[in-house]
C-alpha cells in the first residue's frame, strides 16, 4: 500500500467501513486496475480525464490529465490589441464572463492610470454579482446532479435562465457579454433593466430556501457529501486553492474584503466560511453550502448597487476610454480579483506598445484542480465524483 | 392438463408479452411526464400530435433500426445472451401475478416462492453483460448490481414472510383471498405494526432491487455513465430497458397482491364476484390491481425524481443493519403473536 494513501487513511478521508474493513483484510488485496475517467465521462464537468488506480471500488491514486480545451490563451493574447483581448478573457470561465473582464479591464485600468466614473464602477459590480450568481448557480445545480439529483438541477438552471435573459438586454449575449472595456463599458444600461433586475431581486431572495430544502439538507445529500473528502485549512493554503474552495475550509479570505476593487469596501456584505455543520470543516458540503450562502450575499450586493444605479445620473459611460492603444505606459502589474471561482489573477507586462508583451493569467480553477491528487486517495468512486463536483472546476480555466 | 387450460395459459402468455410491452412504453411515457412535471417542464409534446404521446413508440421504433453494435473485445455469445436472461427473470414473474380471481398465468401452489426465484434472474444477466462487455465501467456496474441484489434479497424475502404467516399460503391467489371485504381487511391494514412495517421495507428493498433511485447505483449515471450496459446499443440496450420497466410493475404488483388486498376494491360492493359475471369481475379485478400497482409505479417514479442517490456502502448500512434487523425482530413478534394469539 502506498504511503498517500496510509497518510490520507490516518486522516480519515476513507468512509470509516472501508477503511475498518481493510485494516481487517490487509492481505485480499488482488492486482490494482486503472480506470480512465473521463474526458468524455458526465461528472468531469467537461473534460478532465482523470487516471484512477483502484483497488475493489476504493480509490488508491488519481492523476487529473489537462489540456483537451487548450486554447493557447496567453500566447493568442500578445498578439491582439488591448481591447481585442477581453473576448478571449471572457471565453477563460465561460460561466462567469463577466467576472474574467473585470479582472482584466481592472488590471489594465491600473496600469495606463484610468480612473472610471462611480456609475460605472456600480454597474460592473452589479453585473458582477450577477455573473457571480449565475456561475454558483450552474455550480450547485450540477453537483446535485453529481450526487445523483436530478430535478434540482433543471430547477436551478431555470432561475439561472432570468440572469442570462438579463445580461442577453444587456450586452446583446447570453453567456459571452464582451460588455466591460478598457475605461468604461460597452454602453449604458437599457431603459427599463434596472426595474427587471429588481423583480429577479424578489423573485430570487425565496428560491434559495427552496433549494435548501429540497437539496442541501436533504439526509441523503448530506450523507453523501459530509464528511467527504476533507480540505483542511492548511493544506488548501500551501496548494493555493483560493474561492469558495479556500473558504469552504474555514478560511475568511475573499479578495473583495481583503484588497477591495471597484469600490467593493463600500458595500455591506458576509464572507460565508465552512462551518462543518454535517462533519468535518472543509468537505464536499461545506464547500456547496459556502456557494448556497454567497448567492444569498450577492443578492445583498446586487440590490445596494441598483438601488445606487437608480440615484445615480446617467453620464457617459465611455468617457473614460483612450482614444488610443498604440501608445500605452510601460510597466508591469499582477492584480487579482474575485472570481466566483477563486482568485483570479493576470500578470500583465506592457512594452507601450499596442499589444501586451505577456499576460500571465492565474486561474483558480487551475489550482483548485492541484489539490485532487492530494485528496484521491482512500475515497470511493462515487466520493470522486462527489469531490471533483464540489471543487466547482471549468475546463475553460484550467486549459485556457 | 387439458387442451383447454394449455391454450387458456398460452394466450395468457401471449397477453402478457402484449401487456409488457404496451405497459414499457406507457411507463416510460409517464416517467418523462411525470420528470418533466417535476422539473417544471412540460416533456414530450410534439411526436403524434396530443402531448407527444408517441414519442415512446418512435423511439422504441429507433431503438429496434439502429445498429446493433457488439464491442470487438467482447465476450460475443454471452454479450449477446445478456439482455434476454434479464428480461426472462422479469417476464417469467409475470405468470404468478394474479390480476383478478380468474385471471392468473399459473397459480401454483408455491406462486410468492417461485417469484422471488424467478426475479432472482436478473442479477445473473446483469453479471454475464456487465463481464461479457469488457468494460471497466460496466464490470463495476456489474459487481456494484450483485452486491446489491444479493443483499437486498434477504430483507425482501424476510417482508414476505409477513403475509405469508397470516395466510398460511404460498399460493398468490390464497394470499389475496384472505384480504377480501374491503380495506380494513388488507393485510396492511389489519395486522398494522408487522405488516405495515414489512410493507415499509419490502417497498424500499424492492427500489433496490430493481436498481431505482435512490439505490440506483449500479447504473448511477454521474459515477458509471450507464453501469453494466454501457456497452449496449440498440435492441439490446432496449431489453434492458423493458426489463427496468416491467420490473418495476412486478414488484409493485407483489406489494399489491400481498399488502393492498390484490384485485379487491377498496369497498366490497365496487367488486364484481366471479358467480355474477366471469368477465366482469376479470375486468375489474384487473382495473383495481393495475391501479394500485401503477399508483405505486408513479410513486417509484417520484422517488427517483427527488431524491440523491446513496454510497455503496450507506447501501449495504441501510440492508444490512437496518433492514435486516428490523425485518427479524418483525418476523419473530408476528410469529409469536401468531402463536400465542390466533
Amino acid at each position: 500500500m502506498s504511503d498517500s494513501l496510509e497518510l490520507n487513511l490516518s486522516t480519515g478521508h476513507a468512509p470509516d467501513l472501508v477503511r475498518s474493513a481493510l485494516a481487517d483484510v490487509e492481505d485480499i488485496h488482488g492486482e490494482r486496475m486503472s480506470l480512465q475517467m473521463g474526458p468524455q465521462h458526465p461528472a468531469t464537468h467537461g473534460v478532465l480525464r482523470l487516471e484512477l488506480e483502484t483497488d475493489g471500488e476504493m480509490v488508491v491514486k488519481a492523476t487529473p490529465h489537462i489540456g483537451y480545451l487548450h486554447r493557447c490563451f496567453e500566447k493568442i493574447a500578445e498578439n491582439m490589441t488591448w481591447p481585442q483581448i477581453i473576448p478571449y478573457v471572457d471565453r477563460l470561465d465561460y460561466c462567469a464572463s463577466m467576472n474574467n473582464a473585470l479582472g482584466f479591464v481592472l488590471g489594465c485600468e491600473k496600469l495606463f492610470g484610468i480612473e472610471v466614473s462611480e456609475r460605472v464602477q456600480t454597474i460592473r459590480v452589479l453585473v458582477a454579482e450577477m455573473n457571480r450568481v449565475a456561475s454558483h448557480l450552474v455550480a450547485v445545480g450540477t453537483y446535485g446532479l453529481d450526487i445523483g439529483a436530478w430535478t434540482p438541477f433543471l430547477f436551478l438552471f431555470q432561475e439561472r435562465e432570468h440572469l442570462l435573459d438579463l445580461f442577453d438586454e444587456l450586452s446583446g449575449g447570453r453567456l459571452l457579454y464582451n460588455y466591460i472595456w478598457i475605461g468604461g463599458l460597452a454602453h449604458d444600461v437599457p431603459d427599463g433593466w434596472l426595474p427587471k433586475v429588481r423583480d429577479f431581486l424578489k423573485y430570487m431572495e425565496p428560491k434559495i430556501g427552496e433549494l435548501n430544502t429540497l437539496l442541501s439538507f436533504n439526509k441523503i445529500f448530506t450523507e453523501r457529501t459530509g464528511k467527504v473528502a476533507v480540505l483542511p485549512a492548511d493544506l488548501a493554503i500551501q496548494y493555493g486553492v483560493t474561492g469558495p474552495n479556500l473558504r469552504g475550509s474555514g478560511v475568511k479570505w475573499d479578495i473583495r474584503k481583503a484588497e477591495p476593487y471597484s469600490g467593493y469596501e463600500t458595500y455591506d456584505f458576509e464572507i460565508p466560511v465552512g462551518t462543518g455543520e454535517f462533519g468535518i470543516v472543509g468537505d464536499c458540503f461545506d464547500r456547496y453550502m459556502v456557494r448556497v450562502r454567497e448567492m444569498e450575499q450577492s443578492l445583498l450586493i446586487m440590490k445596494q448597487a441598483v438601488e445606487r444605479l437608480e440615484k445615480l445620473e446617467r453620464d457617459d459611460v465611455q468617457a473614460a476610454i483612450p482614444k488610443s492603444f498604440s501608445k500605452v505606459p510601460v510597466g508591469e502589474i499582477y492584480f487579482r480579483t474575485e472570481t466566483p471561482k477563486g482568485e483570479l489573477g493576470f500578470y500583465i507586462v506592457s512594452d507601450g506598445k499596442g499589444k501586451p508583451n505577456r499576460l500571465k493569467c492565474r486561474a483558480p480553477s487551475f489550482t483548485a484542480l492541484s489539490v485532487l491528487s492530494r485528496l484521491a486517495p482512500g475515497l470511493l468512486i462515487a466520493d470522486i465524483v462527489a469531490l471533483v463536483g464540489s471543487i466547482d472546476i471549468v475546463l475553460g480555466e484550467v486549459d485556457r | 392438463m387439458t387442451g383447454i387450460d394449455l391454450l387458456l395459459s398460452v394466450a395468457f402468455a401471449v397477453g402478457v408479452i402484449g401487456f409488457v410491452s404496451v405497459f414499457a412504453l406507457v411507463a416510460i411515457y409517464l416517467e418523462r411526464k411525470v420528470s418533466a412535471h417535476m422539473q417544471d417542464r412540460l416533456g414530450p409534446m410534439e411526436t403524434g400530435g396530443w402531448h407527444g404521446w408517441s414519442q415512446t413508440v418512435a423511439d422504441t421504433l429507433k431503438l429496434l433500426l439502429k445498429e446493433d453494435i457488439i464491442p470487438t473485445a467482447a465476450d460475443k455469445p454471452l454479450f449477446k445472451l445478456a439482455p434476454f436472461i434479464v428480461f426472462t427473470g422479469s417476464f417469467a414473474a409475470w405468470a404468478v401475478i394474479p390480476f383478478a380471481a380468474n385471471l392468473i398465468g399459473a397459480d401454483i401452489n408455491i406462486g410468492v416462492f417461485y417469484l422471488v426465484a424467478v426475479s432472482s434472474l436478473g442479477v445473473i444477466g446483469i453479471l454475464m453483460a456487465g463481464w461479457a462487455s469488457n468494460n471497466k465501467w460496466a464490470l463495476y456496474g456489474a459487481m456494484r448490481a450483485a452486491a446489491q441484489m444479493v443483499s437486498y434479497e434477504i430483507p425482501i424475502g424476510l417482508s414476505l414472510l409477513v403475509p405469508i404467516l397470516l395466510a398460511e399460503s404460498l399460493s398468490m391467489k390464497e394470499l389475496v383471498e384472505v384480504q377480501a371485504g374491503g380495506f380494513w381487511h388488507w393485510t396492511i391494514f389489519s395486522h398494522l405494526p408487522f405488516a405495515l412495517i414489512a410493507f415499509v421495507i419490502y417497498f424500499w428493498a424492492s427500489l433496490a432491487e430493481t436498481n431505482r433511485t435512490p439505490f440506483d447505483i449500479p447504473e448511477a449515471e454521474s459515477e458509471l455513465v450507464a453501469g453494466y450496459h454501457v456497452e449496449y446499443s440498440g435492441m439490446r440496450f432496449a431489453m434492458f430497458f423493458l426489463a427496468e420497466y416491467a420490473n418495476m410493475f412486478v414488484v409493485s404488483a407483489v406489494v399489491t397482491a400481498l399488502f393492498l388486498g390484490g384485485w379487491y376494491a377498496p369497498i366490497p360492493w365496487l367488486d364484481i364476484p366471479v358467480e355474477t359475471s366471469v368477465v366482469g369481475s376479470a375486468a375489474i379485478g384487473a382495473f383495481w390491481f393495475s391501479s394500485k400497482a401503477m399508483l405505486l409505479v408513479v410513486v417509484q417514479m417520484w422517488l427517483r425524481w427527488t431524491l440523491p442517490r446513496l454510497r455503496v456502502d450507506q447501501l449495504m448500512h441501510i440492508c444490512w443493519k437496518v433492514f435486516m434487523p428490523f425485518s427479524f425482530v418483525n418476523i419473530l413478534l408476528l410469529s409469536l403473536w401468531v402463536a400465542l394469539c390466533q
